[in-house]
């Protein structure tokens, strides 16, 4: 594929100049969405401020929450009824939520929660990065949890990857995190609006709905008696295992014929496709293994890819968090090399050439 | 003769034992909730909302649907339920820890929001389930686990009076302070909460009952001390009495009201 088009050219539809958080917000109405709530940070304010008249159009619920703990809270309460429902967030605002998110998990509720990653540590600032990927994909609150995280690369995977989101959620009864960033959120380019299909809630045996003609329902995360903590998590890691046998994902471009590997997902791929195309006009074979989902990560995938390609080149907008993954997916005899910046710093995709030629 | 049952368990309380300790308020607080639930016909429609504290585990108490939140958030949660489905009936049950200190932010928005949902607030003046650490209503000279010299208003602060705060929030339409340390103010605590529930079936506002409840283990005393010690100390420092009463004039302008009349797709 044409590292220009970013997965828009192939679909049927009138492609619309649009904007990643606006793709988002609109992918997430056009999956059914219900309810929103969310607190103000930049890089993802066009979210919560499109939503806030959008939403009402279709019936739904908008609201500005005091915070994030309340608004990940509201998130778990709106979607323990059954209702497709989101919050969004960056950098501090998903850090306050963790603790309602390891309840969200420990508690089975499935919801969709979008970070639009921005620089820290702390306040740091609002250009882009892509340092959480450990907190994405470790779980990120307390307790051995996880978090489904898709990691979208253009407008249009920003307007397709809710419905994804929300059926991945529903289907396994977990949080689904969209980990994008402030390069995503911000650029406008040429998307098709208009779904694959339509949403399809998955009709459901555990919401709260009112005890009407069954017994009564329970939502929770503790377990106080004999061994009910351990047996239920038990429960959620045989989910994540099925989760892991069934759902990773990953886009190869430019595989076929290459001596070099480039891994790298998000806004860091995008670049890395340009330095691509810089490296093969100086007749350098490299290619692009891109991970769609971090969590489950393609281990599998890259292993295979890596028995053929043993030059790797892992680049990421932080100090090397995917490396780890990278690590632990492919054999000793894979060269490893690495290309990060920590946050507030974007690579140039004459940087990662310049990485390349040292591969 | 034919026999007549004039007492006897709520419906919506389950049958069985508690875990909470002899002569703590609790349990009587539970079935005043279980018996406005009943008295409403709301089995098939309330969730209820489980603080983090000793009344956690009311899940197992009441015979309707039921979560479990962090502590502090439970009214976020209920936000997040009656937003999304306005046709439920909403209530969370939490602690002074809960509900004053952790959850305070949570706790100003939502009456602020005028949320329709209703509100059981149990001050026992501790955090009971950590082990009677300080709250943010333990009373000045109280000792507790980190107070072990008495509370000091100076370093500390006062006690927060819940009840009057939430009284000045044009969305709580009833707010009143109650006790359940003898029959009569068990009587009137009861009154509070069906004024409660009503604020939330008549749409009126958020409806709020502070409960002065004995905790008998860490205050270390009998469960008659305990509750004599609610009914003089504490009742000094937290007045009894109702605070808010929009309800009733909501109810007059308003009747009959429809409930669920803003009810949405969801
Ligand atoms: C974030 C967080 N901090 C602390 C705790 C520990 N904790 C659980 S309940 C509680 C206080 C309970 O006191 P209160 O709300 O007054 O209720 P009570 O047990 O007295 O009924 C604390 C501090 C927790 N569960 N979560």
């Amino acid at each position: 594929m044409s590292p220009s088009n970013h997965g828009a050219a192939a679909r049927p539809g009138t492609r619309k100049l649009v904007q990643g958080n606006i793709a988002l917000a609109e992918g997430a109405v056009r999956a059914g969405l219900n309810c929103y709530f969310g607190y103000p940070i930049t890089p993802q304010n066009q979210i919560p401020e499109y939503l806030s008249w959008r939403l009402p159009e279709t019936g739904g619920v908008f609201l500005q929450a005091e915070s994030e703990l309340a608004s990940i809270n509201m998130v778990l309460g709106a979607a323990a009824t059954g209702a497709r429902v989101m919050t969004s967030s960056s950098g501090p605002g998903i850090s306050l939520m963790q603790e309602g998110i390891s309840f969200l998990a420990g508690s089975q509720i499935p919801c969709l929660i979008v970070d639009v990653m921005r620089c820290g540590p702390g306040l740091g600032g609002i250009k882009p990065t892509q340092a959480d990927y450990y907190q994405a994909t470790r779980g990120g609150g307390h307790g051995d949890y996880r978090t489904i995280v898709l990691a979208p690369f253009s407008a249009q995977e920003m307007f397709d990857f809710p419905m994804r989101a929300f059926d991945l959620a529903e289907h396994y009864r977990n949080p689904v995190l969209i980990l994008s960033d402030a390069i995503l959120g911000q650029l406008k380019e040429p998307a098709v609006l208009e779904p694959a299909g339509i949403p399809r809630p998955l009709p459901n045996t555990w919401a709260l709905t009112g005890a009407h003609n069954r017994p009564a329902r329970n939502l929770r995360s503790m377990y106080l008696s004999g061994d009910d903590q351990e047996i239920h998590n038990n429960v959620l890691w045989e989910k994540y295992n099925r989760i892991e046998q069934e759902l990773p994902e990953a886009e190869q471009i430019e595989t076929d014929d290459a001596d070099i590997l480039i891994v790298a997902f998000g806004s860091a791929a995008r670049i890395a496709l340009s330095a691509i195309r810089l490296a093969r006009e100086e007749g350098l074979r490299v290619g692009l293994f891109r991970p769609v989902t971090l969590y489950p990560y393609p281990g599998k995938a890259l292993r295979e890819l890596t028995s053929r390609v043993n030059r790797v080149l892992v680049v990421e907008m932080n100090m090397g968090q995917m490396l780890d993954d990278v690590r632990l997916a492919v054999t000793d005899e894979v060269r490893i090399h690495f290309y990060g910046r920590p946050g507030g710093g974007v690579p140039t995709p004459h940087d990662i050439l310049a990485k390349i030629k040292e591969c | 003769m034919v026999m007549k049952q004039v007492f006897g368990r709520p419906e919506t309380l389950c049958d069985g034992a508690t875990h909470y300790c002899g002569g703590c308020g609790h349990g009587v607080a539970h079935r005043l909730v279980a018996e406005a639930l009943d008295h409403f016909g709301l089995h098939d429609k309330a969730v209820g909302v489980a603080p983090a504290g000793c009344s956690v585990m009311l899940y197992d108490y009441f015979d309707v649907d039921t979560i479990e939140s962090a502590h502090g958030r439970a009214l976020a949660v209920a936000t997040g339920m009656k937003r999304a489905n306005p046709s439920l009936f909403v209530f969370t049950y939490q602690g002074d820890g809960d509900l004053a200190s952790i959850g305070m932010c949570e706790t100003i928005h939502t009456a602020n929001r005028g949320e329709k949902i209703t509100v059981v607030f149990i001050n026992n003046a501790v955090y009971g389930m950590t082990g009677g650490q300080m709250a943010p209503t333990t009373l000045p000279g109280q000792k507790t686990t980190t107070t072990p010299l008495g509370r000091s208003t100076a370093t500390e602060g006062a006690p927060i009076k819940m009840a009057e705060l939430m009284a000045g929030f044009d969305g709580v339409a009833y707010s009143e302070r109650v006790a359940v340390y003898d029959a009569r103010h068990v009587l009137r605590a009861r009154k509070a909460i069906y004024r409660a529930f009503e604020s939330q079936i008549h749409q009126a506002g958020m409806g709020f009952v502070e409960v002065l409840s004995p905790c008998v283990t860490n205050l270390k005393m009998s469960p008659e001390k305990a509750q004599a010690w609610v009914a003089e100390e504490m009742c000094a420092a937290f007045p009894l009495g109702l605070f808010k009463d929009t309800l009733s004039q909501y109810e007059k302008e308003n009747a009959p009201a429809v409930e669920g009349s803003d009810a949405h797709a969801s």
